[in-house]
C-alpha cells in the first residue's frame, strides 16, 4: 500500500502552504500528494499562483502530484474552475463533484471521496467512464470496503481509504465560519484563516464534538486506522490517505509508513501518533460499523 | 382534474403511509412520492413507508384519480447490498409507478438499462447543483427531472433552467435541511446509522431527553447534547444541524448551522413558476394525514390560481407556519449563505 497526502482542507496562508509542502517534498514518506482547493472557491486565488512552484518542488522530491477539484460546484467561478481543471493533461485529476465528470468525459481521472462511490455497480460504471482510482467515502465500514475494494481491484482501479485526519462529515452552501462571526459567505473576510485546524464546536455541556471549516463540517477527533492497515491491504486497498492537520505531518506520515513497511507494530505506532497529535482524540468507529466518533479497542492495542 | 407530467406547476406531495397517500391524492396532489419500508429511501423511519402490496394498491388508487406515484429509491447502496435496490426497482416497474427518484449512479444505470420505459428523476440526494452535474445524469441515464438542492436563489434557478434538458422540481414547504444532501455523515458520526446508506437522519431510537439539576432539559442524540433548554423553554427535536453549540468566541451557545426553522416558499410560488420550475415538492413523509390534507389543500388552491393567471391568495399558505419560525432559505437572497 502507498501513502497519499490528501488535499489541505483549511485556509492556510500562501506562505504557510509553501513551507508545508516544501517540507513534505523533502521529508515525508508519501508517494502521492493531492493539491488544490476542495472546500471554498473564494480561497483559490490566494494560493493558485504558487501552485506550479509547489508542484515542481513536490515532484523534485519524488512525489506524484494529483490535482483535486471542488466538492461543491454551484457558482459560475466554481463551474469555471472545475471545467478548467478537467482540461489538465500534465497531471492526474481527482474529481469531487459530478460537474467535473461531464467535462472530463472518457479521459482518465480519479474519483474523490465527495463523489459517492458506495458500491460495485457505481464503481463499475465509473471505471467504464475513465475512472482509474477511487477514494471511498470516509463513512464506509470495513465490511463494505472489503466488497467495494475487491470489485475495484478486479477492474484494475486504485482503491483509497482515509486512515488519518478529521472526518469530513458534511458540506453546505452556507459558510458556518462566516455565520459564527455574524457575516455571510460573500463578506466573510476570510475569517477561516484564523483556524488552521478548524473552528471547534462543543456541545452546550462542554463536550468537544465538531469542527467548522468554512462550508465544511468535520469531526473533532482524528480518524486513526493504524491497526486496520494490514486488513485493508488484504482487501485490495492500494492507497492509504492521510489528511493534512495542524500537527507535524511529516512525523504522522513516518508513523504510517513504518506500519505499512512492517517495521513497527500498530500499538506502538499509535502511541507515537498520540504523542504527535497532543490533545486530539482518535476515532475508528466508521471502519468498525459503529458510531464514527467511537474508538474500538483491538487486540493489537493490548499487545 | 389532475395534471400530467407535461403540465407545469405540478404539486408533488409526501406520503409516509397508504392512508396519507390517499389523503394527498384526495386533497389535490398531482403526484405523490413514497418509499419502501427499508434502507432504499432517505426516510427509513420506523412505522413509515410501504410494503410492495401497499404500493401496488396505492398506485391503483392514485391512477384511478389521475394522480401519479413517484418511488423514492434515493439512498446509496453499500457494496454487497445492491440487490435490495434492484429488487425495489423491479417491484416499482411491475406495479407501474410513474417514476423512480434516484441518487446513486449504479442504481440510475440499473433502472435506465433494465426498465427503459420507467421515468427517472434525480433525487436531491444526488446533490446536482450545477448545469454540468445535471446534464451528466440526463446524458447517461436519461433523467427527465432534477430535484434541486435547497441552496439556490431564484435567479440562479432561472439560469440553470436555460442550460439543462430536463424539468426542475424544487422544495417549497417543510423541513429545511442545511447540509448538502447525500453528502452528510453527521448522523452516522454520532449514532452509527448512515443517512446515505441506511436512509436515516437523527433517528428517534437514538434520541433521549435528560433533565439537569437546574431544571434545564437537554435533547440528546447518541448521547451527545444537541441542545439545552432552560426550564419553561420549548424543547426541540435533536436534529444535529439545528442544534446549539459553543465556539471559542461564542461561549453562550448559538445555532452554528441553522435555527429550527421550516421552509415556506408560498410567497415565491409565482416567481418560481416564472423561473421555469416545473414541480413543487412538499416535504414531510413523516407527517400526519391531517397535516398532509391541510398543506396539500392550501398549495392546490394557490397553484390553480397561478395557473389560471390569477393572483393567488397566499394567506392560507403563509398561515401554515404561523407561530413557528419560517424561512425562505436560499431562494430569496444569497445572503442566506
Amino acid at each position: 500500500m502507498q501513502l497519499t497526502l490528501g488535499p489541505l482542507a483549511y485556509h492556510w496562508s500562501a506562505e504557510r502552504r509553501r513551507d508545508f509542502y516544501a517540507r513534505i517534498a523533502d521529508e515525508a514518506p508519501v508517494a502521492e500528494v493531492c493539491l488544490g482547493e476542495v472546500i471554498c472557491s473564494k480561497r483559490a486565488p490566494f494560493h493558485e499562483r504558487d501552485l506550479p512552484e509547489v508542484i515542481a518542488r513536490l515532484e523534485r522530491g519524488g512525489k506524484r502530484v494529483i490535482l483535486s477539484s471542488l466538492a461543491e460546484v454551484m457558482l459560475k467561478r466554481e463551474r469555471q474552475a472545475t471545467a478548467d481543471l478537467m482540461e489538465t493533461e500534465t497531471h492526474e485529476v481527482e474529481i469531487n463533484n459530478a460537474a467535473g465528470l461531464i467535462a472530463r468525459g472518457q479521459r482518465a481521472h480519479r474519483v474523490g471521496p465527495f463523489l459517492n462511490a458506495y458500491n460495485e455497480d457505481t464503481i463499475d460504471w465509473m471505471a467504464a467512464r475513465g475512472a482509474t482510482h477511487i477514494c471511498l467515502p470516509t463513512e464506509m465500514p470495513g465490511s463494505v470496503v472489503a466488497v467495494a475494494a475487491r470489485a475495484a481491484a478486479a477492474l484494475g482501479l486504485g482503491v483509497e481509504v482515509q486512515v488519518f485526519g478529521r472526518a469530513p462529515l458534511a458540506v453546505s452552501a452556507r459558510c458556518y465560519h462566516a455565520r459564527a462571526h455574524g457575516r455571510t459567505k460573500d463578506n466573510c473576510q476570510f475569517v477561516c484563516e484564523d483556524d488552521g485546524d478548524g473552528m471547534p464546536l462543543a456541545t452546550r455541556d462542554g463536550q468537544a464534538i465538531l469542527r467548522v471549516n468554512g462550508i465544511q463540517t468535520q469531526s473533532e477527533s482524528y480518524i486513526e486506522l493504524l491497526a486496520e492497515l494490514s486488513e485493508m491491504s488484504d482487501m485490495g486497498v492500494s492507497h492509504a490517505r492521510i489528511l493534512p492537520q495542524d500537527v507535524d505531518m511529516v512525523a504522522v506520515a513516518r508513523v504510517f509508513d513504518a506500519v505499512l513497511r512492517g517495521t513497527e507494530e500498530a500499538a506502538a505506532a499509535r502511541a507515537r501518533l498520540a504523542a504527535i497529535c497532543g490533545d486530539t482524540g482518535f476515532s475508528n468507529g466508521f471502519w468498525h460499523g459503529e458510531a464514527g466518533y467511537r474508538h474500538i479497542a483491538r487486540r493489537s492495542d493490548a499487545a | 382534474m389532475n395534471a400530467r407530467f407535461s403540465e407545469a406547476g405540478e404539486l408533488v406531495c409526501p406520503a409516509g403511509t397508504p392512508a396519507a397517500l390517499r389523503t394527498a391524492v384526495d386533497s389535490g396532489a398531482d403526484s405523490v412520492y413514497c418509499g419502501f419500508r427499508n434502507a432504499t429511501n432517505a426516510r427509513n423511519f420506523p412505522g413509515l413507508n410501504f410494503s410492495p402490496e401497499e404500493l401496488e394498491a396505492s398506485v391503483a388508487y392514485a391512477h384511478s384519480r389521475g394522480a401519479k406515484v413517484l418511488l423514492a429509491l434515493n439512498t446509496y447502496p453499500p457494496a454487497g447490498k445492491v440487490d435490495l435496490w434492484r429488487d425495489a426497482a423491479a417491484i416499482a416497474a411491475r406495479v407501474g409507478v410513474d417514476a423512480c427518484i434516484v441518487a446513486d449512479m449504479g442504481v440510475a444505470r440499473h433502472v435506465a438499462e433494465t426498465y427503459p420505459q420507467l421515468r427517472l428523476h434525480l433525487s436531491v440526494q444526488a446533490a446536482a447543483s450545477s448545469p454540468e452535474a445535471i446534464r451528466y445524469y440526463c446524458a447517461h441515464f436519461g433523467v427527465r427531472r432534477v430535484v434541486l438542492p435547497r441552496i439556490l436563489t431564484i435567479p440562479e434557478i432561472r439560469e440553470i433552467r436555460r442550460e439543462i434538458p430536463c424539468e426542475i422540481e424544487t422544495f417549497v414547504f417543510g423541513n429545511h435541511g442545511l447540509m448538502v444532501e447525500g453528502r452528510c455523515s453527521l448522523t452516522n458520526w454520532m449514532t452509527g446509522e448512515s443517512t446515505n446508506m441506511d436512509g436515516v437522519c437523527s433517528p428517534a431510537a437514538k434520541v433521549t431527553y435528560e433533565e439537569d439539576a437546574d431544571g434545564a432539559l437537554r435533547s440528546c442524540l447518541g448521547g451527545f447534547t444537541i441542545d439545552r433548554f432552560a426550564r419553561g423553554e420549548t424543547a426541540g427535536y435533536p436534529t444535529i444541524c439545528k442544534g446549539r453549540y459553543t465556539a471559542p468566541h461564542r461561549p453562550e451557545g448559538y445555532y452554528a448551522f441553522e435555527e429550527p426553522v421550516s421552509l415556506n416558499l408560498a410567497r415565491l410560488l409565482p416567481e418560481l413558476m416564472a423561473a421555469g420550475v416545473h414541480a413543487f415538492k412538499i416535504e414531510g413523509r413523516q407527517r400526519s394525514k391531517s397535516y398532509v390534507r391541510k398543506v396539500v389543500g392550501a398549495f392546490r388552491v394557490a397553484v390553480d390560481a397561478i395557473r389560471a393567471g390569477a393572483a393567488p391568495d397566499l394567506a392560507d399558505l403563509v398561515a401554515l407556519t404561523e407561530g413557528q419560525k419560517e424561512t425562505q432559505g436560499a431562494f430569496q437572497t444569497k445572503k442566506w449563505r
